[in-house]
């Protein structure tokens, strides 16, 4: 528990740090939050339940105060009916919610805060402005940059790279689009571009086939740790891996452990954590139990993972 | 239940006049396949490798593999939905059983061993489940493998915490050779396969057990009255598909060495689609397995080509597998359903 709240407290650090400090006399508020997440359907949204959970047991037993209420959706239609009773039922006085679908999801996150809910998103946007008090998210455009970026320094300007899409959705194009903008102007060839859909068998077959169909591939993006595992797979089968780069995303712990152990085909990853939930909820927690003001938007960077600073990354417990 | 619908394996002779339509019906999901293997040789010169087609035949296997069973329950009249969410539950389970036995046995063969005994034990337990609550209970199969499918996947979900469930690495090498292993060149799942299916047409077609799933796919009630216990071959059927799902973990653990909440989606689908694909009529009282493994490597082949070709855009893969689908399926009704 004790590690749970450490890396929670470097996590959210700026503003537990300056909460904490600054008014220790601030009334304590009851409140319900509600968090609505997506359902862990693949390893990514696998480790943003556990962090979402290991998060929620550490604030509860800190601020006995607050109330919590956790729902998970397999699709945004579920979502939209959990964030209803939410408000009706439940009757949150703040909501914090990483939407499935920007679009679906909208509506009912308006109507939300139309009843005076305080809403925080998380990751996604909605697709209207305006609506959130407070908004924690990740950097897209540049995950696909520093990911262009890498294979530029790594080929050094020039080579053959496949590449693995995740689920068809607004964040996989963002992503798509910087990287290859970010690759515009070199001389380094993208061969194809075939959805894996951020998961193992599917990065494990793809990569299969782009191994028979191009008789040279200097680096694979597989945009996903999860289908980056699978991808590498493929590649030893083929016999393939000497002189092969696989990059992945996200920051799994296990690809994390390779990079530390100096595995020969990662060498590097990009930091894209599902503990992104973890300062959207300390933020909207602070609000209520110490009466912090948080409003704003919270972009957490993108950063490049290698061999001297995975260390910081590694979340050995997670699932993911 | 079945008895109106027109049932392809009927012999020529019996409707009257002889057709040479009907031979090509019969034959059609072969011929999908054959008009499968020309278009992707034509697209890309590496299709027809031995390599790229020894990589589908191993990446089909499991599927194959669960649809032999497939077939059976689908001949004796049945409908399993569950198998997808079922695979992912036994290859969970079965690298936790045997996490937790290398600590005594080491990461040897003994481990995998127990491991896989375990494994075929679950599957028939599982299948065992779907059975008895089918006859025992009356309940409708799709209604019964539809809760079974969502317990399965989210018991699942709920041991990997929604993350993954990971082969230790000792054992992992040691398992490995089940997936990448190879006899005089065929990929040990390939052989497996074929075995399996040509086990399972012979129990089909030359063994009493194949006959009353038959008649009992065809007509429950005829099939009752000629003494044969109808509840009996049913719950052997789910045995038979649990057991089958089984031997598709088997191969499938090693090849990544971990499950995932994701393992497994929508394989059930595939698994009737190939079955359907092969000429077994879905309402049940005809089965046969070349054809389901034909249907299957239809499946295999079809994504295959897509990875292997960029003239069309991904988004776009999801129809043209579908529109092959209902060609395959329309070459064989053709004049049958007239």
């Amino acid at each position: 528990m004790l590690k749970n709240l450490r890396s929670l407290l470097s996590i959210g650090a700026i503003t537990l740090a300056g909460v904490l400090t600054t008014s220790p006399s601030a009334m304590a508020e009851k409140a319900k939050i509600g968090v609505s997440i997506p359902a862990a359907t693949h390893g990514w949204t696998g480790g943003l339940n556990y962090h979402t959970k290991r998060t929620v047991d550490a604030l509860k037993k800190a601020y006995p105060d607050l109330e919590f209420v956790i729902t998970t959706a397999d699709s945004a239609t579920k979502q939209v009916n959990d964030i209803e009773d939410l408000v009706a039922v439940q009757k949150i006085n703040a909501l914090v919610v990483l939407p499935f679908e920007s679009d679906p999801l909208t509506e009912p996150v308006k109507e939300a805060k139309k009843q005076g809910v305080f809403v925080a998103t998380v990751d996604r946007g909605l697709s209207e402005e305006g609506i959130e008090d407070l908004y924690v998210g990740g950097n897209n455009p540049e995950y696909g940059r520093i990911a262009a970026d890498y294979f530029k320094k790594k080929l050094d300007g020039k080579g053959k790279i496949v590449v693995m899409r995740g689920i068809p959705t607004a964040i996989d194009n963002i992503r798509i689009d910087a990287f290859k903008k970010a690759l515009e102007g070199t001389s380094i060839q993208v061969l194809d571009m075939q959805y894996a859909n951020w998961n193992p068998d599917k990065g494990f077959e793809v990569m299969q086939d782009y191994l028979q169909r191009f008789p040279q591939i200097d680096a694979v993006w597989a945009g996903d740790d999860d289908a980056a595992l699978g991808a590498v797979e493929a590649i030893n089968q083929a016999g393939r891996a000497k002189g092969m780069t696989v990059l992945g995303g996200s920051g799994m712990n296990k690809v994390i452990k390779r990079i530390m152990d100096g595995d020969s085909l990662i060498d590097a990853d990009i930091f894209y954590p599902p503990t992104l939930i973890i300062p959207a909820i300390g933020a909207v927690a602070m609000k209520f139990a110490v009466g912090a003001p948080v409003s704003g938007r919270w972009v957490l960077g993108s950063p490049l993972i290698t061999k001297e600073n995975a260390k910081q990354y590694y979340f050995p417990e997670s699932p993911y | 239940m079945s008895d109106t619908i027109a049932v392809p394996n009927k012999l020529p002779a019996a409707r009257g006049r002889y057709r040479i339509g009907d031979h090509l019906t019969a034959f059609g999901p072969l011929i999908a396949l054959v008009v499968l293997l020309i278009i992707g040789g034509l697209i890309n010169e590496s299709f027809l490798s031995s390599a790229n087609l020894s990589n589908v035949l191993t990446r089909s296997a499991l599927i194959g593999i669960i649809a032999i069973g497939t077939t059976f329950v689908i001949t004796a009249g049945g409908l399993d939905l569950s198998v997808g969410a079922m695979s992912a539950l036994v290859a969970g389970l079965m690298i936790m059983f045997m996490n937790f036995a290398a600590a005594t046995l080491g990461t040897g063969w003994a481990t995998v061993l127990t491991g896989i005994a375990f494994a075929l034990v679950l599957g028939t337990m599982t299948g065992l489940v779907n059975g008895l609550l089918i006859t025992r209970w009356r309940i409708e199969a799709f209604i019964v493998t539809l809760g079974t499918m969502g317990i399965f996947r989210s018991l699942l979900t709920y041991l990997s915490n929604g993350g993954s469930i990971s082969l230790e690495s000792g054992l992992r090498s040691t398992a490995r050779p089940i997936y990448y292993g190879t006899l005089l060149g065929i990929a040990y799942p390939i052989i497996a396969l074929a075995v399996l299916a040509a086990i399972g047409e012979f129990v089909l077609w030359r063994t009493r057990f194949g006959r009353h799933c038959a008649a009992v796919g065809s007509n429950a009630d005829v099939a009752r009255y000629s003494a044969i216990n109808v509840n009996r071959v049913r719950i052997a059927t789910y045995i038979l598909q649990g057991l089958c799902v089984a031997v598709a973990t088997l191969i499938y653990v090693p090849r990544l060495g971990a499950a995932t909440p994701s393992t497994g989606v929508l394989w059930e689908l595939e698994a009737i689609a190939a079955v359907i694909i092969g000429g077994t009529v879905l309402s049940g009282g005809y089965g046969r397995i070349w054809g389901t493994i034909v249907g299957v490597l239809i499946l295999g082949l079809i994504q295959n080509v897509l990875n292997l070709t960029s003239w069309f855009s991904p988004h776009l893969n999801g129809s043209i597998q579908g529109a092959i689908i209902i060609l395959a399926v329309l070459m064989q009704k053709g004049r049958a359903t007239r």
